[in-house]
């Protein structure tokens, strides 16, 4: 594709004028911000806000030091691993069953993709309905099952709550990009191993697997991603961040301290850090996603 | 298909229904919660069909007039600054986006890729990175709980101008020719043959910007202080307070319904739309 027109018209204000509403809105509410977020992560202003003094990196050593800042990253990591493995993998098993369903595949997509239009706070809210220790039906399940269940004072429950709603949210997304992948894949390709003997098992392994990879890559970057950034209001509405802040994701985090224990040098460092996170994961889809995905 | 396998079609069918069931099975229990009366919902466990009191439960969250504990702002308001709020941001990304895009690809000007590079680093961050400094900037603006400061922050991303650029690049260089034969001059050119050529791209993009405005939740919590500037999404997290008992949970569910209902219907209305949408601002 072309990257350059080689037609273009001529004008010297034109130009200027069409850019400028973009410009203005990202220049203000992007840029400025940012620069901010950097300049207050090197800075340390007292209680009142009355004074600032410049701190250099001890925002990020006092982060570094900070157990719960280091306990809210081994949360996070817990977290955005299990959304995207479980995510990915069912939402897997659903497109290729849907790949293989001629009959029908319309309408089980219809009723696969709505969840992604669901909010995730108003997520939160349903699971936390369902699995609410004393009223929540899913809870009375677990109970008549002779297990304990209680997310408000257990973590690993609280954990549990949170990744199925995530997962729950995020499958439709995922979904529609494997089956995409999948019914992009020659046939050819597949019938031809279905003529040399190769059973569907083994033709899934064999030829659609590694042909997914890139579609696969694509996702769990973008799956990280989510589970870093959009989950916060699955967290804030089914768990506040607790029991404790056994729960307390990063943006959680980065929220908390900046809003409601107003230390903002320290929130403005974990920004920096959740920045530098979202850039290294950008750049590292766009290397391998942009070189691989033309199969 | 490429052999007969009936076994494996049946699992095939299986399987997605579970999918499908499962997956459904929440937005039952919501509905059926939302149909009954308070005491009915907090019983353990709850009915499993629908009950009676649809119409009154749905009344009572929109009006907003009800007893229990958690906010009692009325529905009606948040639904309508929710669609205000979505409408704008996709709406007003579209529009910026289509004019940055048409100048970048159609003209050559000074520092013409530096404005390029500049739109694209906004991908990278999120607003939930950014929420204090930007807070900071939308309150000494004084746009806290305007429609302003709900939206123009979320405007600035540049998605749109990408998915734009990308289209703009494989419309054929002849229109411009012809179009300038013709005596017409950009402004022409970009109304009457560029907008219309994007037209299935602004759809497909207006519906997944469409849900975004409508999803928001950390923004909106932190600008709006206000209860009659809440969106619903934000609402109903306001209605649940205390313990699960004293919350009540068949208003709430009600309401997560109807917050659910609009971006549902696009998604469903606008499935071709949605899915194309969906790939290029990804991809």
């Amino acid at each position: 594709m072309a990257t350059e027109k080689r037609v273009v018209f001529k004008s010297a204000w034109l130009p200027w004028v069409l850019l400028a509403p973009q410009v203005a809105v990202i220049a203000i509410f992007f840029f400025w911000p940012a620069a901010q977020a950097l300049l207050q992560s090197v800075q340390q202003s007292d209680a009142f806000g009355t004074s600032v003094q410049f701190v250099g990196l001890e925002n990020f050593r006092n982060l570094w030091n900070d157990e719960s800042y280091l306990e809210s990253f081994k949360t996070t990591a817990v977290f955005s691993s299990l959304v995207a493995v479980l995510g990915l993998s069912l939402s897997l098993t659903l497109a290729i069953f849907a790949d293989r369903v001629v009959r029908g595949s319309g309408l089980y997509r219809t009723f696969l993709i709505w969840p992604y239009a669901v909010a995730p706070a108003v997520a939160g809210v349903l699971w936390l309905f369902m699995f609410a220790p004393s009223i929540g039906i899913v809870s009375y399940g677990i109970r008549q099952l002779g297990m304990a269940w209680d997310p408000l004072l257990n973590s690993n429950h609280a954990m549990a709550l949170i990744v199925m709603a995530a997962v729950w949210k995020q499958i439709s997304y995922n979904f529609l990009f494997f089956l995409a992948g999948l019914q992009s894949i020659p046939k050819s390709l597949i019938e031809a191993a279905a003529m040399d003997g190769a059973r569907p098992w083994r033709r899934f392994w064999t030829i659609q697997f590694p042909l997914l990879s890139p579609t696969t890559f694509f996702l769990l970057v973008i799956n990280i991603v989510y589970a870093f950034f959009d989950t916060f209001a699955i967290v804030d509405a089914a768990t506040k961040g607790g029991p404790g802040k056994d729960t307390a994701i990063l943006v959680y985090k980065v929220y908390f301290d900046g809003f409601k224990a107003m230390d903002l040098g320290g929130s403005a460092a974990q920004s920096v850090v959740l920045m530098v996170i979202v850039v290294a994961l950008t750049v590292v889809q766009f290397r391998f996603v942009e070189k691989k995905v033309n199969y | 298909m490429v052999e007969r396998r009936p076994w494996l079609d049946f699992l095939s069918h299986a399987i997605l229904i579970i999918g499908v069931l499962v997956i459904a099975f929440p937005v039952y229990i919501t509905f059926v919660a939302s149909t009954h009366t308070t005491q009915e919902v907090v019983q353990s466990p709850m009915p499993l069909f629908p009950g009676t009191h649809l119409i009154d439960n749905y009344a009572t969250a929109l009006s907003g007039e009800r007893t229990g504990t958690g906010s009692h702002a009325s529905v009606g308001r948040m639904m309508v600054v929710s669609l205000v709020t979505a409408l704008v941001i996709s709406l007003g990304k579209i529009a910026i986006s289509l004019l940055s895009a048409f100048a970048i690809v159609y003209f050559r000007f000074p520092f013409r890729m530096a404005f390029f590079w500049a739109i694209f680093v906004t991908l990278m961050l999120p607003v939930e990175v950014r929420i204090g400094p930007t807070y900071q900037v939308v309150a000494d603006l004084g746009m806290l709980n305007s429609y302003a400061g709900l939206t123009i922050p979320l405007i600035a991303s540049a998605t749109a101008t990408f998915l734009f650029r990308q289209f703009f690049l494989t419309v054929p260089d002849e229109l411009v020719e012809a179009a300038r034969v013709d005596g017409a001059g950009p402004l022409r050119f970009f109304k009457d043959i560029l907008v219309p050529l994007s037209s299935t791209s602004i759809a497909a993009l207006f519906v997944i910007q469409f849900i975004y405005g409508w999803n928001q939740y950390l923004w909106p919590l932190l600008v709006t202080t206000q209860e009659n500037m809440y969106p619903v999404v934000v609402g109903i997290k306001q209605m649940i307070s205390g313990g699960d008992a004293q919350t009540e949970w068949n208003i709430v569910m009600a309401t997560a319904m109807m917050a659910m209902l609009p971006p549902a219907l696009v998604v469903m209305l606008m499935q071709k739309w949605f899915v194309k949408g969906l790939v290029d601002t990804e991809k």
